[in-house]
């Protein structure tokens, strides 16, 4: 199943038919999906930022940022040249070393997870068998950078906080991981790809959501506390620990740790779009639109809608669930180190067993509605 | 040589450099949380030969075992227990370094010779590359199961291990009219013991 828009074979062709040779053509291709997608994930915070500006704003009954750019669009560039232009400070006792190299560590592997977000049949930068594999393995590298920074910083704050993040991102990884399995059970298969495509077909009522309500929730959750988004960010706790492992940081380090947890969010966000709400498809079935009015799936312009519209909708699953994720920010006290451990171990995990044993039981008796 | 060999080449290079690199961090730096630091480096670019492999499935197993798991227990290992001790030099201690070293040539004399002098059946099979995962899965549930259930038995045992060292729940062997002696409490505050039941759970 290969239909869709092949975006990097017609650019080969074209420039092939401008008389590049076809080596050249590839090796000119390889890195445009990755420069969009960073531009992209780049742009992705300032999105984000805004909003959780203004939602808060809205919140708490105040206007938010409105000076910077119409209706303050860009406030957060401005906090993005402050950070740049601010000084870069070590402290006196900290390790230089392992100080710079923290923040590039808990960043890095977040921007990596980009290679699997799929946003259309082949809108993705690499479609690999292991797929949403990869993105748990690479999620799970975040806690060392976490914890280089909170004990380089040399600063008891610093360190509780680091390793309370590196705690919080291990207990949380397993429910998740077994939330994943339960859909990966369903689609047969790891990547991306196959689980948007095996929630096709039937619209809105395709999703994986129907059929994992409990999946849904317990891979939210812990996502949430992946990202260290307010419920769970105990890591940071203001009134405890300063600012945790970011207490010491200043400048563009600082600002490392800010890109890296708001593209933690959207990326956490546009995971769950795929696994639970149908990626790139529609509520409405296009294909299924398209047969209706008689247009076969292989026309150039209804491609191109729907390779279009496919973007669009997962951009708009992803931005609804950081919509609630800000949401629950401003409205959700946090909770106690104790009882956040409790919660993983205690409640989500066991809930995260019985799932994915109900997801196999239910995928032997009925094979049709669970990808049998 | 085309674009693609011309990277793995590079990519080789690089990965064969920082895993031997970081291997020899390691062994020989003085500051443990470096070392550490540096084993979860080794590990890393370990996953990149595995790539380089096309064992992807491999690659990202290592990544999330031994990096995001071993590498991450050994740190809360060293944070945790900072036990500050001043180093005492020892007399003739380059005896002992020495002769460490000596092994250490001599091991890796004998297994270069045995590398190199092997006759190595090279597979001419292509790899499985993407369908690895369904060929493993394979594998663990027709002619590897027995290993694969001892070794849910033994992660099941280090779990119930864990769990009991967890709670702690000692059973004093002193009867309650006289001292406990200092020797056999351990160096942490008391906790309420199993055997005075009447407290209620305030959790």
């Amino acid at each position: 199943m290969n239909q869709g828009i092949d975006l990097q074979g017609s650019f080969v062709e074209a420039l092939v038919g401008l008389g590049v040779p076809a080596g050249a053509a590839k090796a000119l291709w390889l890195p445009l999906p990755m420069v969009v997608i960073l531009v992209g994930a780049t742009v992705s915070i300032f999105v984000t930022v805004w909003l959780e500006r203004k939602i808060s704003a809205a919140a708490q009954q105040r206007i938010g940022p409105e000076f910077a750019g119409p209706m303050g669009t860009l406030q957060a560039a401005a906090d993005g040249i402050k950070l740049i232009f601010k000084e870069d400070i070590t402290p006196a006792k900290a390790d230089p070393i392992l100080f710079t190299l923290g923040p590039a560590i808990v960043v890095i592997p977040v921007f990596l997870s980009y290679l699997i977000v799929p946003f259309g049949q082949n809108l993705v930068i690499t479609d690999i068998g292991v797929g949403i594999f990869l993105w748990i393995a690479l999620s799970s590298i975040a806690p060392i950078g976490l914890l280089m920074s909170g004990y380089s910083s040399n600063n008891k704050y610093s360190l509780l906080g680091g390793l309370r993040a590196a705690a919080q991102s291990i207990s949380y990884e397993i429910p998740m991981a077994l939330a994943v399995l339960a859909v990966v059970l369903m689609s047969n298969s790891l990547s991306t790809i196959d689980i948007v495509n095996q929630q096709s077909g039937y619209g809105i009522l395709g999703w994986n959501i129907w059929r994992q309500p409990a999946g849904f929730l317990i891979f939210w959750i812990a996502a949430l506390a992946e990202c260290e988004r307010l419920p769970f960010d105990l890591p940071e706790a203001e009134e405890e620990l300063v600012a945790g492992y970011q207490t010491e940081y200043t400048g563009m380090k600082f600002g490392l740790f800010y890109v890296g947890s708001y593209v933690n969010l959207v990326l956490s966000a546009l995971i769950v779009s795929i696994l639970y709400l149908g990626g790139w498809e529609s509520p409405i079935s296009v294909s299924w639109l398209a047969s209706l009015i008689g247009v076969s799936e292989t026309t150039p312009w209804l491609q191109v809608i729907t390779a279009s519209l496919g973007i669009m909708m997962t951009l708009f699953k992803a931005y609804a669930l950081v919509f609630i994720a800000v949401l629950l920010r401003w409205t959700m006290p946090r909770i106690r180190i104790d009882q956040l451990l409790d919660f993983g171990w205690k409640f989500l995990l066991p809930v995260s067993l019985v799932n994915l044993l109900l997801t196999a039981a239910l995928k032997l008796t009925f094979p049709m509605a669970f990808g049998g | 040589m085309t674009l693609a060999e011309g990277v793995q080449l590079v990519a080789f290079g690089i990965l064969t450099a920082m895993t031997l690199g970081g291997a020899l961090g390691v062994v020989l730096l003085d500051n443990i949380v470096y070392s550490a630091f540096l084993l979860g480096g080794v590990f890393t670019s370990m996953s990149g030969l595995y790539i380089l492999l096309n064992a992807g499935f491999v690659a990202a197993a290592q990544v999330l075992v031994y990096v995001g798991a071993v590498s991450v227990l050994i740190l809360f290992g060293i944070m945790l227990v900072n036990k500050e001790q001043p180093f005492i030099p020892m007399k003739q201690a380059w005896l002992g370094k020495a002769a460490t070293g000596g092994v250490c040539v001599g091991l890796f004399a004998l297994l270069t010779a045995s590398t190199l002098n092997t006759p190595w059946a090279i597979s001419t099979e292509v790899p499985t590359g993407e369908m690895a995962t369904v060929a493993i899965g394979i594998h663990f549930f027709t002619d590897y199961l027995l290993p694969f259930e001892l070794a849910s038995m033994l992660l099941l045992i280090a779990l119930i291990g864990a769990i009991v060292l967890a709670r702690r729940e000692l059973i004093p062997d002193v009867a309650p009219g006289e001292p406990a002696s200092e020797a056999l409490q351990l160096p942490e505050r008391p906790r309420e013991l199993v055997s005075s039941g009447s407290l209620p759970d305030t959790d």
